[in-house]
């Protein structure tokens, strides 16, 4: 014990090693006459030369060009310089390039510092003689900061070759198999029992017509199959920790009731033969798969192409588990029936009467009525979330009553009369007859103040044309008519698709609807809204209204923005790290956003994303490495006072308050830098690398050093 | 005081984050907007970094306008580090006022877009500053 306690302190003592005398280079830019011609460079260089600790100050026309980098490095590597100031652009720009110069001669690159006079003084004024007076003063405050810098170290951590991805829709899936292809793990995580998401939905898609199943459901069966793919459907995330490189995430997997696979050796059990859905006594359940146009059994399996193709039984409808009791079996009975079958006691005929009737079709033998949650424990070194979307609800607007009129529905429910595999067997019936004149009201709960969804949803102008068309098809005399506002038609052949939809006889009229009622006496609808374009009201009759509603992020949204701490943007969809060049990374490390849960996207648009995010992840993976941010915060344990201001105000959750020592302590691989906790810090505990309080002062102090009356 | 009102060159010390506002900066030197050359700006990672306690210094230093600049409420790239500048800021107003000198600081959120905002925000805090006269702390400087 003793000895093992020595050896950290051992290595603080060797970490504090006193750092140099500052010997600082200066190195002005002319940047050929951005900076030459409205700042007097030579003025600066002579001025800088004469602040404190500086050694060398030299100017050159472009130091960013190879010879001008090789000046510092002949300064460095001649030690003649130990710090390097290069007095030019933004570091925003060249702060980079410059600490690989640095890098590559051996000094620590956070002894490297830029002094913005370009995009922050030659740039924006045109005096010289006040431009030069100001880019003396960024020198000096850079001066100042620079005689007070500290070698950081950037640490590195091992990644752990996995990925999750949470959510199994069309980007959940193509992430996956992206990462599982390149020969890395995937735990594919999905809340409902089989993957496929709202795109197993759809009959057709835009602007193809591609039927949608054709399309996804072989990649479902690569999916299943795939041996790097570890699929967890019927599962949700309980818990994440850890950061990039090595997240632990526990996931609970929900009883199916029905065994999908042996637990030793991991072959099916169900056959998904469906035997127990056709026994089942629960017959009348709404299938969440069909909207709830269509009926489900308590045993059930959502959609004929499921992955997997496992039954589940749903612990909320079927009698067994809600009353204990089905027919004459009870839980007791059945479960002690199960085992006699088993051991090959008796035979299910001469027990059929102490078990349900699901049990008794099952040839596999594979209900477990006793089947409890499961919690998983996973260490994935990154993480891919593509929770999705979902209809915004159409009732917002209660003057399309959706909900009150059973032909008022809306644009998924329109893809499910649509789809083959739909309730209807892909027949347009609504209130039991084919519907002639079809009216869709565009813009169903997005762009609009009301609602709180202000975005444009970008799917529903296209889907609504893609019903149009699908819905010609079948009834050939309908009298459709598409009411919007703006047509957006952006993406890669959708305008050449509205325009053949127009040429097939529907009639777009510009101006959304004010109502929707019904024909006193019928269950005829009256469509009433203004023209805008003709600029008078219009009034028209239909037997079927659909609302193009738009997306929203999924449910399960709230419960990842917990676990998480992913930020969202004001529409409630993940933040990405920047909006034009890291749109699939987030704040955190490590964890990538995917699909529509980032904001409302088409499918290509999805799975470019999800290609995007796998590739993303496949960084970490491919070179084991995370670097981890070097300027991190650090408690000064002596100065700590225990007070825990800085616990609540870390955004990210690093810093841990330790019981035993009373003070806080800093998980530096999860710290990213901020000094939220330095700037509240009462006591001078909490103290920013690369950005300390004296560092700040010296920078104050320098600007405002020439401010005091002459005495 | 030699100078007078309106007729003097303010210094002014901001105060900016990494992602929004010093990028701000940049991007109105990148788009040249012209701003009147009397703010020199310290750059930190987050103005949730901001101690109260630098505004105090530089105003007690003799800077004559202190900028404090942030992302946009919702936009930080720290997640919520402009909120916590808000509200430091906001509390240190209440002792400034005692002082007379909290109409010598200034916040804005612009993010790294608005380029144009804060060539504005310069202009008009330059102008603002020159009206209110030199920091009077400058002449009990020891």
């Amino acid at each position: 014990m003793a000895e093992e306690k020595e050896e950290p302190e051992k290595e603080e003592v060797k970490e504090e090693e006193p750092i140099e005398e500052p010997k600082i280079g200066i190195y002005v830019c002319h940047c050929g006459i951005n900076i030459k011609n409205t700042v007097d460079v030579d003025a600066v260089r002579d001025y800088a030369a004469t602040l404190p600790n500086v050694v060398l100050a030299k100017d050159y026309m472009y130091v960013c060009s190879d010879p001008g980098q090789e000046i510092i490095k002949q300064d460095i590597r001649e030690g003649r310089v130990n710090r390097v100031i290069v007095a030019a652009c933004s570091p925003r720009l060249h702060e980079p390039t410059f600490r690989k110069t640095c890098i590559s001669e051996g000094l620590n690159p956070f002894f490297f510092e830029m002094a913005n006079i370009r995009e922050q003084c030659s740039w924006v004024w045109e005096d010289k003689a006040t431009n030069t007076e100001k880019a003396k003063d960024i020198v000096r405050s850079t001066v100042a900061r620079s005689n007070l810098l500290e070698p950081l170290e950037e640490k590195e951590v091992d990644v752990v070759p996995e990925t999750l991805v949470i959510g199994g829709g069309i980007s959940g899936m193509y992430a996956a198999l992206d990462i599982a292809n390149a020969g890395y793990t995937v735990h594919l995580l999905e809340r409902l029992p089989s993957i496929g998401g709202h795109m197993l939905q759809f009959d057709k898609t835009f602007p193809t017509l591609d039927c949608a199943a054709c399309i996804l459901t072989p990649r479902m069966v690569d999916v299943g199959k795939h041996p790097n793919i570890d699929l967890l459907s019927y599962s949700e995330v309980e818990e994440i920790g850890g950061s990039v490189g090595n997240f632990t995430v526990k996931v609970r997997r929900k009883p199916r009731y029905i065994v999908e696979k042996d637990p030793v050796t991991g072959a099916i059990v169900c056959t998904g033969c469906g035997l127990c859905a056709t026994a089942c006594r629960m017959k009348k359940i709404p299938n969440e798969f069909d909207l709830g146009l269509g009926m489900r059994t308590a045993a059930y399996l959502p959609m004929p192409q499921a992955v997997p193709a496992c039954y589940t039984i749903d612990p909320e409808k079927c009698i067994m588990l809600t009353k204990g009791k089905c027919g004459k079996a009870t839980l007791e009975s059945t479960g002690e029936a199960i085992k006699r079958i088993k051991s090959g006691e008796v035979t299910v005929e001469e027990v059929k009467d102490e078990i349900p009737l699901c049990v008794a079709t099952c040839g596999p033998n594979c209900i477990d009525f006793d089947m409890k949650d499961e919690i998983v424990e996973l260490n994935v070194g990154t993480i891919i979330v593509a929770t999705g979307t979902d209809v915004i609800d159409p009732a917002l607007q209660p003057e399309y009553k959706y909900g009150v009129y059973p032909n008022v529905i809306h644009g998924l429910e329109m893809e499910r009369l649509l789809a083959p595999n739909g309730p209807t067997q892909g027949k347009v019936i609504i209130n039991g007859k084919e519907p002639k004149d079809i009216v869709f009201i565009q813009c169903a709960g997005s762009r609009n103040k009301q609602t709180g969804y202000e975005y444009c949803s970008r799917v529903c102008c296209m889907y609504s044309i893609k019903h149009a068309h699908l819905i010609k098809e079948r009834i050939h005399d309908a009298n459709i008519s598409i009411l919007y506002q703006d047509i957006r038609a952006y993406g890669k052949a959708f305008e050449e698709f509205y325009d053949r939809i127009k040429g097939e006889g529907i009639n777009f009229r510009r101006g959304l609807a004010s109502e929707v009622y019904q024909r006193p006496g019928s269950d005829r609808l009256v469509v009433r809204g203004e023209d805008t374009m003709l600029g008078e009201p219009y009034e028209l009759e239909a037997d079927l209204v659909v609302l193009a509603t738009g997306l929203r992020p999924s449910d399960g949204v709230e419960k990842v923005v917990r676990l998480t701490k992913l930020s969202q943007s004001a529409d409630k969809f993940f933040l990405e790290a920047h909006p034009k060049l890291r749109p699939v990374d987030t704040a955190i490390d490590g964890i990538f956003v995917a699909g529509c849960c980032q904001g409302p996207k088409d499918i290509p648009d999805s799975v470019a994303q999800a290609k995007a995010a796998s590739s993303a992840s496949l960084i970490y993976l491919g070179t084991g490495k995370a670097k981890l941010e070097a300027i991190t915060s650090e408690i000064n344990e002596e100065l700590c006072t225990g007070c825990r201001t800085c616990e609540a105000l870390c955004p990210y959750d690093a810093l841990e308050f330790d019981a035993e020592e009373k003070v806080m302590r800093v998980n530096e691989a999860i710290c990213k830098g901020c000094g939220c906790c330095n700037g509240a810090c009462p006591s001078g505990a909490a103290s920013m690398r690369h950005f300390r309080d004296r560092q700040v002062y010296a920078q104050i102090e320098a600007l405002t050093e020439a401010l005091a009356p002459p005495s | 005081m030699e100078e007078e009102k309106g007729d003097f060159e303010p210094k002014i010390v901001g105060f900016t984050c990494n992602w929004c506002t010093y990028a701000g900066a940049d991007l109105a030197g990148t788009s040249r907007k012209k701003y009147p050359p009397n703010i020199r700006l310290i750059r930190l990672m987050c103005s949730g970094r901001i101690d109260p306690m630098f505004v105090l210094k530089a105003l007690l230093n003799g800077a004559d306008g202190v900028f404090i600049g942030g992302c946009h409420p919702g936009e930080c790239h720290y997640i919520k580090g402009n909120f916590y500048a808000r509200r430091r800021i906001a509390a240190l107003r209440t002792i400034l006022k005692q002082f007379g000198l909290d109409n010598r600081v200034r916040s804005e959120w612009i993010s790294a877009s608005e380029g144009d905002k804060f060539a504005r925000t310069m202009k008009e805090m330059a102008e603002e500053i020159k009206q209110l006269g030199p920091n009077p702390m400058r002449d009990k400087i020891l």
